[in-house]
Parts: C-alpha cells; sequence; structure tokens
C-alpha cells in the first residue's frame, strides 16, 4: 500500500522538479532559487503548524477529547500577547521592530502562552473531568467554550486585525541563492525545533512522558497499575493549551491576529492531525510537513491562472491520505 | 410513533397552516420561514446522528454549494459566477445534481470513519468550502452572488415559499422516520451500534454510511435551494465556520437525538436571535444583541452539563418520569464512552 501511495508524492516531485513550465516559479532545475526559497516557507509554516497541532494532538492521544477551542486559546494568547508586547514597548501602532527587544518578544509569548494554558486547565478540571470518555459530550462542551470565547475576544479585542512585531534582533534578511530571505521565519523555525525537541525528551525520557505514552495505549491499565491518571490528564491538558497559545503568539508575529484566526487553526490542526493520525507525535509531524508543502508549494507551483485552486489541493491531500489510511499516516483504529 | 407524538405533529401542522391568517408577515415570512428551512438542514444532522452515529458539520457546507449552484445556474449577465442564466426551476434541479454527487463523494471519503473523527473531517470539508467558493472566483468569489431571483411562482406570494417550506419539512419529519423501519434503515441502526458485527454478518458498512450521507445530503440541499429562494443573495461568509457550528448548535440545542428537536432548536435559536434584546432585565446584566454568541455559547454548555439530550430529551424525561418508566439512556453520553 506505501508503494501505491508514494506514486502521487513521486509525480508531484517530477512534475516540480522537471515538468512545471508555465507556472509562477517555473521547473525547480532551471530556478533553483525559487525552488529552495518555497521549501523554506515550506518547512517554517510546517515548523508553526506542528507546536499548534502537537497540542491538540497530545490532548486528543491522552483523552480522547476533540478540543474545539483548541483555536480560541490560540487566538486568545496571539491577542494577550499584542496587548503585552504594545505595553512593553509603550507604543499601541507603528512599533517597528527596532524597539522591540528580545524580552519584549519572549515575555509575552510565555504570559500568553501560559494565560491560555491555565485557562486550558480550568476548562479541563471544571468541565471535562467528570465525563471523561465522552467524546461527543466533551466536544461539544468545548465547541461552547469557544463560541464564548471567540465572542468575549471580539468585544474585547475588537474587529481589527492587528499583529505581533518579531524582535529586531531577528528581522533581518540573509541571501539564499540569490534571494533574499527573512530571517524570522528561520528564527520561527528554531523554536518550533526546540519546541518540538523538548517534547521528543519529555515523552520519551522522563516518567511522566513514559506514563502518558502508556496512557495513549491504555489508559484504564495504567490506572489499574495505581497511577493517579487524573493528575496526568490534566498535565497533558495544560501542556496542550499552552502550545495553543505559544503558537498563537508566533503566528500572530507571522501572520498577525483577527476574529476567525480561531477557525483557521482549528482547521489547521485539524488538517494536520486527521493527514498525520491523532494522537501520535509523529503523525503531527508527518502532517504538518506535508500540509507545509501543500499550502507552500501549490501557490507556487500550480499552472498560473489556475493558482487559486490552491484551496482544492488541501483537499486532495486529505483524500489521498484518508483513500490509503482512514486513520491518517501514523493513526490506528481505536 | 406513540399516539403522543402523533398528536402533537397534527397540532403543530395545523398551527402552521393557520398561521398566516393570524399573525403579520414578519413572524411568518421572515421568523417562521426561516425556523422552517434550518430545521430541515438540522434534521439531515440528527438523521446520520441517530441512525448512523455520525456527527455531521458538512450538511451546512451542502446547503450552501445548493444555494452558490442555484446562483451559478440562474445568474444573468452582469451577476458574479459562471451567469448560465438557466431558468429558477432547471436550475434548482441542477444544484440538486451537483450537491448529490458532492455528498457521494464526501460520504465516500469519510464512510470509514464514524464519531468524532467523522466530526473532525466534516468540520475540515465545511473550511475548505469555504475557502473554494471564496477563492475559486469563476463560482463566486468572496463578494459572493446577489440578486438570485426565485420561479416565477413564488414571486410577491411570501405565504407561496412558506406552504412549500411547511410541506417539506412535514416530509422530512415523516420521511425519516419511517426510513427507520426500512431493511436499509435497519442496517444503518446496526452499523451504529456495532460496525463490526455488521461487517462481519456481510453489511457493507461504508456503503450504509455513504447512502446515508448521500440521503442527508440531498435533504440538505432542499433545504438550500429554499433557503436561496428566501434569501436571494448567498457569500463565502454565509457558509463559514461560524453558520456551520451554528446549525450543530441548533441540532443540539433541540436535541440531537430526536428529529423534533431539529425544529424545535431552530426556533429557540432564531426566536433568541431576534426578540432577545426585547427581555426585561437583559439590558441590566449588560447582555446586549451584539453578545448574543455569549448567550448561545452559555446555553451549549448549560445544556451539555445538565442535559445533553436538549430540550427534547429534557421533555422526554419529564413525560417518562411521570408514568414511572426509566429515561432512555442519553445517547450522546454514550458516543465514545463504551
Amino acid at each position: 500500500m506505501i508503494g501505491l501511495a508514494s506514486i502521487p508524492f513521486l509525480l508531484v516531485l517530477v512534475w516540480i522538479l522537471f515538468l512545471a513550465r508555465g507556472t509562477p516559479a517555473g521547473p525547480a532545475v532551471t530556478n533553483p532559487g525559487r525552488f529552495l526559497v518555497t521549501f523554506l516557507d515550506a518547512v517554517t509554516v510546517a515548523g508553526l503548524f506542528f507546536v499548534v497541532a502537537s497540542g491538540f494532538t497530545l490532548i486528543f492521544g491522552l483523552m480522547r477529547t476533540v478540543n474545539m477551542a483548541h483555536g480560541s486559546l490560540f487566538l486568545l494568547a496571539a491577542y494577550l500577547g499584542i496587548t503585552l508586547q504594545q505595553t512593553m514597548v509603550g507604543k499601541t501602532r507603528n512599533i517597528e521592530p527596532a524597539d522591540v527587544s528580545m524580552a519584549s518578544w519572549l515575555v509575552p509569548l510565555l504570559v500568553g502562552a501560559l494565560v491560555a494554558a491555565v485557562i486550558g486547565i480550568v476548562v479541563q478540571q471544571v468541565l471535562l473531568r467528570w465525563n471523561e470518555g465522552q467524546e461527543l459530550r466533551q466536544a461539544l462542551i468545548t465547541l461552547g467554550v469557544s463560541v464564548i470565547l471567540a465572542d468575549q475576544m471580539l468585544a474585547w479585542f475588537g474587529g481589527l486585525a492587528t499583529r505581533m512585531i518579531w524582535p529586531g534582533a531577528v528581522t533581518h534578511f540573509v541571501e539564499i541563492l540569490g534571494r533574499r530571505y527573512p530571517t524570522s521565519r528561520l528564527f520561527m523555525l528554531a523554536l518550533a525545533m526546540v519546541v518540538g525537541a523538548a517534547l521528543w525528551v519529555w515523552l520519551n525520557k522522563t516518567r511522566m512522558g513514559m506514563i502518558i505514552r502508556a496512557g495513549v495505549d491504555d489508559r484504564d491499565m495504567v490506572r489499574a497499575l495505581g497511577i493517579n491518571i487524573l493528575a496526568v490528564f490534566a498535565v497533558a491538558f495544560f501542556v496542550g493549551a499552552f502550545l495553543a497559545g505559544f503558537g498563537g503568539v508566533m503566528g500572530a508575529s507571522f501572520a498577525g491576529a483577527a476574529p476567525g484566526a480561531d477557525g483557521q487553526w482549528l482547521l489547521n490542526s485539524l488538517v494536520v492531525v486527521i493527514v498525520g493520525g491523532l494522537g501520535s507525535l509523529k503523525g503531527a509531524l508527518a502532517g504538518s510537513m506535508l500540509f507545509g508543502f501543500v499550502v507552500s508549494f501549490s501557490p507556487a507551483y500550480l499552472p498560473g491562472g489556475l493558482t487559486f485552486y490552491s484551496i482544492i489541493l488541501t483537499f486532495v491531500l486529505l483524500a489521498v491520505v484518508l483513500a490509503v489510511r482512514p486513520y491518517g499516516l501514523f493513526g490506528r483504529p481505536e | 410513533m406513540s399516539r403522543t407524538s402523533k398528536l402533537a405533529l397534527i397540532a403543530v401542522t395545523a398551527a402552521l397552516a393557520v398561521l398566516p391568517l393570524v399573525t403579520s408577515d414578519f413572524v411568518t415570512s421572515f421568523l417562521v420561514t426561516r425556523i422552517l428551512i434550518l430545521g430541515v438542514a438540522a434534521a439531515s444532522i440528527v438523521f446520520l446522528f441517530r441512525y448512523g452515529g455520525m456527527v455531521s458539520l458538512a450538511q451546512f457546507l451542502i446547503f450552501g454549494v445548493a444555494g452558490f449552484m442555484v446562483g451559478n445556474a440562474t445568474g444573468q449577465a452582469g451577476s458574479k459566477g459562471l451567469k448560465l442564466g438557466w431558468d429558477p426551476w432547471v436550475g434548482a434541479l441542477f444544484a440538486l445534481g451537483v450537491c448529490l454527487v458532492v455528498a457521494l463523494v464526501l460520504g465516500a471519503l469519510a464512510s470509514r470513519t464514524s464519531g468524532i473523527y467523522f466530526l473532525m473531517l466534516t468540520l475540515t470539508y465545511a473550511v475548505i468550502g469555504y475557502y473554494v467558493f471564496g477563492q475559486v472566483t469563476n463560482l463566486s468569489g468572496f463578494g459572493g452572488i446577489t440578486g438570485i431571483t426565485p420561479p416565477s411562482f413564488f414571486a410577491g406570494h411570501p405565504w407561496r415559499l412558506y406552504y412549500v417550506a411547511v410541506g417539506l419539512s412535514l416530509v422530512v419529519y415523516l420521511g425519516f422516520r419511517s426510513i427507520a423501519r426500512t431493511p436499509f434503515g435497519l442496517a444503518l441502526q446496526g452499523t451504529r451500534d456495532d460496525p463490526v458485527r455488521m461487517a462481519s454478518l456481510g453489511f457493507n458498512v461504508p456503503l450504509h454510511r455513504t447512502l446515508a450521507f448521500v440521503i442527508a445530503g440531498f435533504v440538505a440541499a432542499c433545504a438550500g435551494i429554499l433557503n436561496i429562494w428566501w434569501n436571494g443573495q448567498i457569500d463565502p461568509t454565509s457558509i463559514s465556520i461560524g453558520p456551520t457550528l451554528d446549525l450543530l448548535i441548533i441540532a443540539v440545542i433541540g436535541g440531537i437525538s430526536y428529529f423534533g428537536g431539529a425544529w424545535l432548536g431552530a426556533a429557540v435559536y432564531l426566536t433568541a436571535n431576534i426578540y432577545l434584546r426585547n427581555l426585561p432585565l437583559v439590558g441590566l446584566i449588560g447582555i446586549t444583541e451584539a453578545r448574543f454568541n455569549t448567550v448561545i455559547g452559555i446555553v451549549v454548555l448549560l445544556i451539555m452539563v445538565l442535559s445533553p439530550e436538549g430540550i427534547m430529551g429534557i421533555i422526554d424525561r419529564l413525560r417518562r418520569g411521570t408514568r414511572g418508566m426509566k429515561p432512555l439512556a442519553p445517547p450522546v453520553a454514550r458516543v465514545g464512552a463504551d
């Protein structure tokens, strides 16, 4: 099956490398600079996808909770980060990267993520703790939370798009094959890699991580061994919501924050985990990479005039993966 | 159907039949027609959940696809979209055909999953659909299509559209209920309760789910066509994630396992949307109509915490409670619990 599934990917590769005449970018062999830049775009945006979706998949993998409020936590942290940054810099508009020290980016990042994490754990303790395993009920409860949060954010932060400013220290350009590339995107990728590495160490090298991995496989057995799984659930929800908020501040610096971004990022997380397979960190990584490649390459390598169909390719990606593996690349049926 | 629900159905139908005679045009053609249309769309969610165990967020997408297709087929030169300039009735048939194909493809792709996976996958469909209509300017673009005219039969007679909506609601309600006892309906309920056993008995589980999705898609498309005749315009924002979730919320408020709950939920939702501001005290506690969504979110939370079966579930429990019968196990709480 894997051999069969790799055929579309090979065809896409051949198209991009040799055949893509008449596209905005042109074949990669004649225009390697554009190819490399598109490649970097794909990997950097995949990093952001990974940070947000890994939180979603961590919560789902352990507790089977589909957190419909994941995007709301993302947007809330983004707004809080922006507000805090404006306070720290002392201006509310026209903030230049030169005004922004590393601290006035990192402190809002951590504060925004922590507030998201605290709200996440409150929601989990008050609304989700007592109905564990009732998947639909939990999804609808978090749906209610997301509706309330979206409306309250509209009331508090208004309907205009705002953005977070990257620190001046990373707002430069590097030259790659004759093209200028913003260092802020590479900084974002580096942050995502740090998050990914920390998650990997936490899940694979610590006792808590071991319990979480065991819990993903068999909650009841872990409980029967005398481990307080409710405490583990709380920790996992805290970390998952923290990751949503962390990604939210990164995303606010990368693409800005506006009403509707919550739904957009819930969708991004869903696509990543549906493609990669729910509940697995490897799946989140694979799903982020594939999704990042589709969103970056399709506007550049679809024939001109067809580029606005690029959204359909996201659907094609879902369709191809689901046709071969209904539970995603690394997912397992119940 | 029990005697009480038969009597209730007859009473509601009779009330709807005489409603235009006793209330204002605003109530019949603005409020109740919309309740009936959204009720039909929400009933297709109930159908998939009650018989198939699938929570679909794609019903509002198909509802919207029908509207866009009518707009594209009937649009004259000067409007947005494909501007095919067809007769409105032909346009409606065309929209139904497209919706059936869309439902077949989406349903087949989702048919190997159920429950919570189905919810996530159909939510993804809905959001992708929003972007498709936003970005593919040949079909619509973010500005949407305006000035879509209904067939001349309805022009100037809003009560005709109202009675068609009443008729469609009745047909859909009775039709969905009677599917339960057909061989297909029984097999579908089997796949909901134990897909593995049904598969080993020789039933094609994905095929049953796909067919159910196509039936639900057909019903959602009928509602979508009535909606576009009523509304005359459609844009991608009207099928974005917010309205998509609102339709699920309508089904949940009414009771996602009860067909009557679909219309009841639509009635509560739309009436609250229009009349909430008129309630006394509401202004005093700082809730204005601008914060309607906060109120709706709190209502969803309360329902999910107290009675996941919605308003119909509460009614059912009261009825059974007074007769000393045990309440039915709430299916919403059962999804994933075993």
